[in-house]
Parts: C-alpha cells; structure tokens; sequence
C-alpha cells in the first residue's frame, strides 16, 4: 500500500505542477474485460457487493478540509502541527501525510490527506477531530476519502427511483407444515452445516440442506425460527424458505463477532470489537442494529469499550452480551442499555431514548426485563459500607414509573430469573452472615400479576446450602434448584401456589444426593432433565415434577450440551469439541428413552430450530387436551403404520444385503474352483483346498488311553 | 469362558498370527522376542531370540515349519519354529514392517518404512526350500506410495500383491512386473492411514482397518468396495471370522491421547459386527490400552487379542456365540 501511496503521490505532484486538476474515480478504474489479474472470488455476490462498500483500498485515508493557506516558508510549521494532532489518534503511515501545494504561488490549498494504517483508526480520526478549532476562522471539516469519492459521483440530475415490481415472497414458515409434524435442528460439525429433520419415529434424521463452509464463526436461528444466520467476515447474513435455505438478507459488518436477535425478529443486532493501535486505549467497539426484513441500519453505536463494560460485579473486563437487551415480549418496541449510573432504554419507533433521556439510576449493576410486559427489573447493589440498603425495583415503560422497590441488607450478589409468562420474578440474594465471612442464600419471590405486587422471601431448609442452579417451570408455577455441596447436591421443588390456595410458597419434595449440577425443563413444563455435565460425565435424569417420580435414569458420556426440541416431545444431548472424542448427538424421548444417536467428529454446535407461539387460544388448546384420547387415536394408528413399515422395510434391507452378499460368495466359489488346479501347483501338487474354506464339521476322534489284556476266566 | 491372559511380553503387542492348524499362536511385540503360545489353554512354548528392535509382524508357513519375522532392527529373519534356531537374516536400510509369505511359500512379501532419505518400498523375496541355499537378492522391488506401508500382502494365485499404509489407499501391483494394476476409489475409500489388512481364509475377499474410525471389507480380484463397518474409535487391527459371518474390530484412542478421568472414555474393546448386515453386534472389554493386534483361530471357536497394555487375551467363545442371531 505504501509503495502505492508513493505512486500517486508522484503521479499527483507531476499533475500539479502541470497545473492539471486531477480527479481520479477509482471504481472508474477497471481491469480488462475477462482478465482477473488472478483475483479470485470465492464467491460472486459477496464479491461484488463487499468490493463496493470496504474494498476501494482508500477506507484508511481521511481529508481534513479548512486548514489555513500558508505560504513555503510556514509550510512545515503547519505540517508538523497537522501530524501532532493526527499522530494523537492512531498510527500515520510513512509518508502517510500529504499536503498539496499551488504550484504557481507555492502556498497551500488549504487542505490535506493522512492515510492512517487502519480503516478504524482513519474513522476515529474523522469523528474527533471533524468540527476542530485550530482557530476562529479555521475550524477543520473532516471526511473520508471514500465518501468524497461516492459523493463525486452523485448525478446532478435527480432521477426517479426505479420502482421495482412486486415479487411474493416464499413462505419461510413452511417448516411448520410438516406433514409428520417434525421438528427441524441445525447441526454444525467439520466445516459442514446442516440443518436436519428430527424424524424420531424412524429413528433418524433427514436432510433438509447441507453446505460446507455456510457460517465463518457460528449459525444462530432467530427466536421465531424463521431465519438461519451465518456469521462472516464481511458481515452476517440471514437464510431462509420454503424447500431449502436461500440467503434472504445480508447486513455489512466487517469483522462482525456477535450477533443478537430482537425477541420478534424485527431486528438484528450486530457487534465487533477493534484493537486500538494504541495499545494502552481500549478495544473500538461497534453496534449496527439492523432492520432484517430490509437490511437497512436503523441505528448505530461506535465508542470505546469501556462504554460498553459496565455491569456485572466488580467491572469484569469485556462486553457483556447482549449489550441491548429487548422488552415488551414479541413487540420489539423497547431495547435498553446499562450506563454508568443510568439506564438508557430506546424506542424502535425513532431509534432514539424515551423523552430524549436516560433512566438515572445510581450504582445500578444489574437490570432485566420481563418476557412479556414492559417492566424493568433493576439491581443496586449496597453502597457507602451497608449504610445504603441494597434494593431491587420494578419499573414501568414507558411511563418510568417505579411499581415496586425492596431494599435488601447485607447483600454481597443478587441474580434475577422471570418466568417465561413475567408472571413471576426470582431474586436470588447471597447475604452475609453477621460475622461477613461467609454468605448465605435466599430467594425474593415478586408476584408481578398480583395487586400491589406481594413479596415473599424463601429459605432454604438449610440456608447454609450453596445454590448450584435455579430454573422456572416454563409457563408454569413451580420452579426447581439445586443446593447443597458436591459432589451430591440435593434437588428441591417449590411450587407458587399452595394446596390451600394461600398464595405462598410451597415445597413440594426434595430429592436427596443426585448427581446433577444443570436443569433443563421441557418447553410445555411438567418434565425436567437433571443433567450432571462436567465433573458428572454426563449423567441424565428424566423427572416428572407432576407425579414427582423419576421416569428414567440414563447417561450419555461426556455430554456437555442439553437441549430440549421446541415441543417438548425430544431431548437432544450433544458432546461438542471441548472433548477430543465422543463427539456427536443423542436424541432422547421426553421420557428419557434413547432414539438414535449418531457421532460426528469436531461437532461445534446442536441447535433446535425455534418454533413461533400457536395460533390456538388457551380455551381451544384446553378443548385439544380435553378430547386428546380422540386425537391420539389418529395419531397412534400411524405410528403403528410406520413401525409396521419399518419393520418390513427393515426385513426387505436384510433380504437384499444377503442376497447381495450370497452373490459374492458364488463368485468366490467359482474363481477358486477355477483357479484349483494352479494352487495345488503353487503348493507342489498338495490339494488341501477344501479346508481353506472352512466348514465346521463333527469330527469324532477315538483315543485309545490305555490298552490291556486280561483274561477273566480261566479255566 | 473366562479370557486367558496371557503374560510375557513386557512391551505393547504388535501383531498375532495363528498357524494353520490352530494349536500355535504366535505373537510379535514391541520387546524384541517373538513368542509361540498353545492356542488352546494359552501356554507359553518358547521364544524366538535375536532381533534387537522392536518387531512388527510375522508369518508362519503352512506345514508350520518356518516363521519370518520383520523387525524395526531392520532386518527380516527366517526362524526353524520347532528349535527357535535363526535360520537367515535379510538386512534392509529401513525397518522391516509387514511380512507375508505365499501360497507355496516360496515367496515373502515384505514392506520397509520411509527412512532417512530412503522411501518405503515392498520387496519380494525367493525363499529357499533349504536355508543354506537362501540368498539375499530380492525379486522385485516396488516404490511409489508415500509413507508407510502397514500390510501388504499376497494376492490370489501370487498374481497380485495388495498393499496398504499411511497414504489411505489401497493398491493392487502385478507381483511379476511391479505395474500399479487398480487403486482404491478415493471416495469411498478411507480416509485416514489403514492400520491393518487382514485376508479371508480362501484369500477372496480382505478388511481393512483404519484411523478414520471404520473398517472396509473388498474384494480380492477386483478391489470392490463391498462393505463398510462404522465405529467410535480409531481402528487399529480387523479380523475375520473363518466361521461365522462376524468381523471383529479393535483400537481405541491413541495411547498417547488416552484421557486418565474414566475407563470408558477409551472404548478399548474388541467390537463384533455382523459381516453382511454391517450392524454392531457386540464387544469383549478388557485390554486397558488399545488393541494392537487381533487373529483368529482357524477353526472359529477362539479368537485372541494383543494391546498396547502388553497382554494377550485368549478368548474362546461360549457355545451362546454360535447361536447369535440377529
């Protein structure tokens, strides 16, 4: 690039000194028609469409407009303040600073160029300093060399914009039409990507598409299913339709790492990190909130990290993700963010703070939102040596409106868990004991949907007990945690409703010494699977928390993934590439019987294609659960179908493979009949063929142990 | 019936061969002592002195009178397998790794490694009836495929020899002229370096075993695919049943990458599949580190294993095995 720079910047002062006004399009630049000069592009589209947007090679160079016009003598005065102000904020190249000079009166033209040596650096340059005083009548206007170039090239004339005809689109919910009512997942092992039916009845998986290098990083399905995203370089990109996976959008990140769905797939949020070349300054940070359906950028954040860090205890280094955090369920009309001493919540109308202002919040360290109502439930954490309470508020949105605040004491962490209806909210406290030498566990309940929305605290029986996990039955009243000590935690049930519908709290069993350290409720609740990953090698238990009875006990080696399918009926447990071997996935019945399993080397990743909320209402899904004997029946006899199927299938597969093979062995037969004659000569007339293939045969063989004469009478 | 361990080596095993009777077991490891062992209640007979490496492979000839063995000494030794007397000793450049004589066994086919600026290469040798009269010059020799050769062995009526080694594929030379006849399709072939090569009893058909964790069955003439057994684990040695349609595959991860936190994590058991369904039928644990080595017995009712842990294991089957079905 250097020796690049160098060129032009002769070619450029030879122009100058000629008096021509040189104007160089670049994109107008274009190499012969056929010949790629050995550039290949892997892919076409991409190609083309990056090339546009990143690719001129100029994305590093800024112009800084208005500097004052200086005759030779003061030349280098104002070159070296230039560079002192532009050396600041990131690396000049060599030879990087360049500022033209009218060849005639030898001044300058009041303006220059600084090729930086990264893109990042050159648009940090061009926000801070666009807008600088260097004094009253100079104040520095800034741009992008690309930007002067793609403003250039804006007709004078304004032309109408193509109206483009309507197309339908594909149905991208076809998914859900299974016939058989199956359940699709996303698989991504080697440097494959598939996605595949989940066919349990047959005990396998069907193909649905399969690419190789689809994602550069990870694929993640939106959370109503309808798209697949991949992750690349150049930016990410959703997938989609009806039959097959076709690239429906892409949305231009370079160096994208993390991605973000919003809960109703309205938006996606995109985030990469940039090394600063100064290497004492914080990593860049960027956020794109696209648009998905239309790709375009709604809203973009750029700042250094340290903006973007606060939050979790103690300022752990590193953004935690998602840095935006949606409400408002399936509406996506709300995204928050937690600042320093606020809460910055935005409203997708105008992509812009509710009343042009941050939710001030003191110390706030924590905050979540409900799933389904536009509440925000924050956490302040104890201030000034405990003489400021902890508290946890409930607050409304829009309106900011404090609903409900409990102060805690002695608090050392607190965690917050809604269920999945916001009907309630768990706060887990760890508490100091008086001595401040240990902590101690309880639980805050908030009954959201209650007038005046009551609290109650929980205990465990032994408060002492250490909390491994904690999860909500989904949709449901009960929740599970496991407490107590390794490597034989206990497990208990509550319950938010009582027998005598007291509205408190009830234990319902507590299971004593398993070997389990996750929790994974089914979607539909009622079933749970107690998963000991890790230190456990995998071990697995299928609950019913109805009847409180285990249905199985099972293990898959060194599991490290669980997953349930969105309708409850399948478990998927996975062992990904942490572990060397045993790489691959299990599928599992609710109940814990084990349907197929098949092994994949390098297997990264197991993911259920996420299914959108039923159309039904509660009462007609009441109605279905009522008569289910009727519509099972249907159900039933098709399973019978299939396995009648299956296993005349199964029978036909073995007939074929024995005639096949039946075929070879004849085969053989004949070649060695044939070739009889020339191995007995091979083994100097020695024909013992008979016995090469060997037949088991009943050999009686006689011994004689012992032979004596005697003779019994004598006469 | 309870396995017969059977102790004696002090390092990994590497290969068993069984000879045509099947009341001699020979057994080749990384110690440099061959030994034979009664195949039936795993007694040891004797030992077979001399080589100074480790050894990698052996046959025994049809009447049972000679044993060749090939040795990372670099030699190739000629045994008198009743008195253990070295009969003659072929030197190469390079380790010795595959042996496998002829029908008529006038003829040995041996492999040697890639070593220092030598490539690997497979030799033919003409093995005298006396061993006085036994010279060192070899009939043919074949370079060409790169790295290792693990097995090569005699095709039917010594019309062909069917290597395979590190490279994945499988070849088939013409034994008089050293000409490539057929190569194994890449696609359907393996993957990774095949370990092991062993043939059916009538030589029409062979396995082969391999790190890509499967083991591929072919036919001898005309190097077809017929059937592919899919495993867990790293395939390290095949055998075939004489008897039954079973094949029998052993392994495991590699010593080096062996995990100490479980026992299963491993999987060092020998996995019985069902030759023409290619379905797991089941599996004999016991060896704590892979299976190097497996053969056997001519006449189907046992079938012994080395591993890398130094044992051997006799197993002779339960009269239930013969009633297998599935």
């Amino acid at each position: 690039m250097a020796a690049e720079v160098m060129l032009m910047n002769e070619i450029e002062a030879k122009a100058a000194s000629m008096g021509i006004d040189l104007i160089i399009d670049f994109n107008s630049i274009q190499l012969p028609r056929g010949e790629d000069c050995g550039i290949v592009s892997d892919d076409e589209d991409v190609y083309h469409d990056d090339h546009l947007e990143f690719d001129s090679g100029f994305g590093n160079v800024i112009v800084v407009d208005n500097l004052p016009v200086v005759p030779r003598e003061k030349f280098e005065k104002l070159e070296g303040v230039i560079r002192k102000i532009y050396s600041q904020i990131g690396v000049i190249k060599e030879d990087g600073l360049w500022m033209p000079v009218d060849p005639e009166t030898k001044k300058t033209l009041g303006y220059c160029f600084i090729e930086y040596n990264t893109p990042q650096e050159a648009e940090l340059a061009k926000e801070k300093t666009n807008g600088y005083k260097l004094d009253r009548a100079h104040i520095f206007s800034v741009n992008m060399f690309d930007d002067f170039d793609k403003y250039m090239r804006v007709p004078d004339e304004w032309a109408p914009p193509e109206i483009k005809p309507y197309t339908p689109g594909e149905n991208l919910q076809k998914w859900l039409t299974d016939e058989k009512a199956r359940d699709q997942f996303v698989i991504r092992a080697g440097t494959d990507t598939e996605v595949l039916w989940n066919d349990a009845r047959q005990s396998k998986t069907e193909l649905v598409y399969k690419r190789t290098y689809w994602t550069e990083s990870f694929v993640q399905w939106s959370p109503l299913g309808t798209y697949l995203a991949t992750v690349h370089r150049q930016g990410a990109a959703v997938w989609g339709g009806a039959n097959t996976f076709n690239r429906l959008m892409r949305y231009a990140h370079p160096q994208v790492k993390l991605i973000d769905f919003s809960p109703g797939e309205k938006f996606l949020v995109t985030y990469s990190s940039h090394e600063p070349s100064n290497p004492r300054d914080a990593n860049r940070v960027v956020i794109n909130i696209f648009d998905v359906r239309t790709g375009k950028v709604m809203r973009d954040f750029k700042g250094s990290a340290d903006e973007f860090t606060i939050g979790g205890a103690g300022g752990v280094a590193g953004v935690s993700w998602p840095v935006f955090r949606w409400g408002g369920g399936k509406e996506d009309k709300y995204f928050a963010k937690l600042g320093k001493n606020m809460i910055s919540v935005y409203e997708t109308e105008t992509f812009s703070l509710i009343d042009k202002k941050s939710l001030k919040v003191e110390n706030v360290v924590d905050f979540s939102w409900s799933p389904t109502d536009l509440i925000l439930a924050l956490f302040v954490p104890e201030l000034g040596g405990g003489n400021q309470p902890a508290r946890v508020s409930l607050v409304q949105i829009p309106s900011k409106v404090e609903l409900r605040q409990k102060n805690l004491f002695s608090i050392s962490d607190c965690k917050m868990y809604w269920q999945s209806n916001g009907e309630y909210l768990a706060v887990k406290a760890d508490r100091y004991t008086k001595t401040k030498k240990s902590t101690y566990t309880g639980f805050e309940l908030f009954r959201i949907k209650e007038r005046d929305i009551p609290i109650e605290v929980l205990e465990l029986d032994n408060k002492n007990d250490k909390i491994i996990a904690f999860a909500w039955e989904p949709k449901g009243h009960r929740f599970a945690v496991i407490h107590g000590d390794n490597p034989r935690p206990d497990i208990s049930f509550y319950s938010m409703k009582s027998s005598h519908n007291l509205g408190r709290v009830s234990k319902l069993t507590t299971l004593k010494g398993k070997q389990a350290n996750a929790l994974f409720w089914s979607p539909g609740g009622r079933f749970i699977v107690l998963a000991g990953l890790k230190g456990f090698n995998g071990q697995l238990e299928f609950f019913n928390v109805d009847e409180l009875e285990t249905m199985a006990t099972a293990e898959h080696f060194m599991a490290t993934d669980i997953e349930w399918d969105p309708t409850g009926r399948y478990v998927a447990t996975a062992v990904t590439s942490v572990h060397e071997m045993e790489n691959g996935f299990n599928i599992w019945s609710f109940h814990g019987k084990l349907l197929y399993r098949i092994l994949k080397d390098h297997f990264f990743q197991f993911l259920w294609r996420p299914r959108p909320p039923p159309f039904l209402s509660a009462e007609k899904e009441e109605e279905i659960l009522k008569y289910l004997k009727k519509y099972s029946k249907k159900y039933d006899a098709e399973d019978q179908d299939v396995s009648m199927l299956l296993s005349e299938q199964d029978r036909e597969k073995r007939r074929m493979l024995k005639e096949e093979w039946e075929k070879w062995i004849s085969e053989w037969r004949r070649a060695s009949e044939e070739e009889k004659l020339e191995r007995q000569k091979l083994r100097d007339g020695e024909a013992s063929d008979e016995e090469e293939e060997y037949e088991a045969k009943e050999v009686e063989v006689e011994e004689i142990l012992d032979f004596s004469e005697e003779v019994l009478f004598e006469e | 019936m309870r396995p017969i361990l059977m102790k004696g080596h002090e390092r990994p095993l590497t290969f068993l061969k069984y000879n045509r009777d099947g009341d001699l077991l020979f057994s080749c490891a990384k110690d440099h002592t061959p030994t034979v062992w009664f195949a039936d209640n795993g007694e040891r007979l004797g030992t077979y002195r001399g080589h100074n490496g480790a050894v990698w492979s052996c046959d025994v000839s049809r009447d049972s009178m000679r044993l060749i063995t090939g040795s990372a000494d670099q030699t190739v030794k000629l045994w008198n397998v009743q008195t253990g007397a070295q009969l003659y000793t072929f030197n190469f450049g390079s380790p010795a790794r595959s042996v496998d004589f002829s029908v008529g066994d006038k003829l040995a086919v041996i492999t040697t490694d890639p070593f220092m600026e030598l490539t690997s290469a497979i030799h033919v040798k003409r093995i005298a009836r006396d061993p006085t009269e036994q010279t060192e010059e070899s009939e043919l020799v074949i370079k060409g495929p790169q790295g290792r050769i693990n097995r090569a062995v005699w095709g039917p009526l010594n019309r062909t020899i069917v290597s395979a080694g590190e490279d994945a594929v499988i070849r088939i030379w013409d034994s008089e002229t050293g000409k490539l006849l057929r190569e194994a399709d890449k696609e359907s072939g393996h993957k990774k370096t095949i370990t092991s090569l062993t043939k059916s009893a009538d030589g029409s058909h062979f396995l082969t075993g391999s790190l890509d964790k499967s083991a591929k069955l072919w036919d001898t003439r005309s190097l077809t695919l017929i059937k592919t057994y899919v495993t867990e684990r790293p395939v390290n040695a095949v055998a075939m049943s004489p008897l039954l349609d079973h094949v029998v595959l052993g392994g495991g991860q590699d010593a080096s990458a062996v995990t100490t936190t479980d026992h299963r994590a491993g999987k060092f058991e020998a996995k019985f599949f069902d030759k023409i369904l290619q379905e797991e039928i089941g599996g004999v644990k016991g060896h704590f580190g892979p299976i190097n080595a497996l053969a056997f017995n001519p006449d189907g009712k046992s079938f012994s294993s080395g591993g890398e842990d130094g044992y051997v294991r006799l197993h002779h089957f339960d009269p239930d095995y013969f009633n297998i079905k599935i």
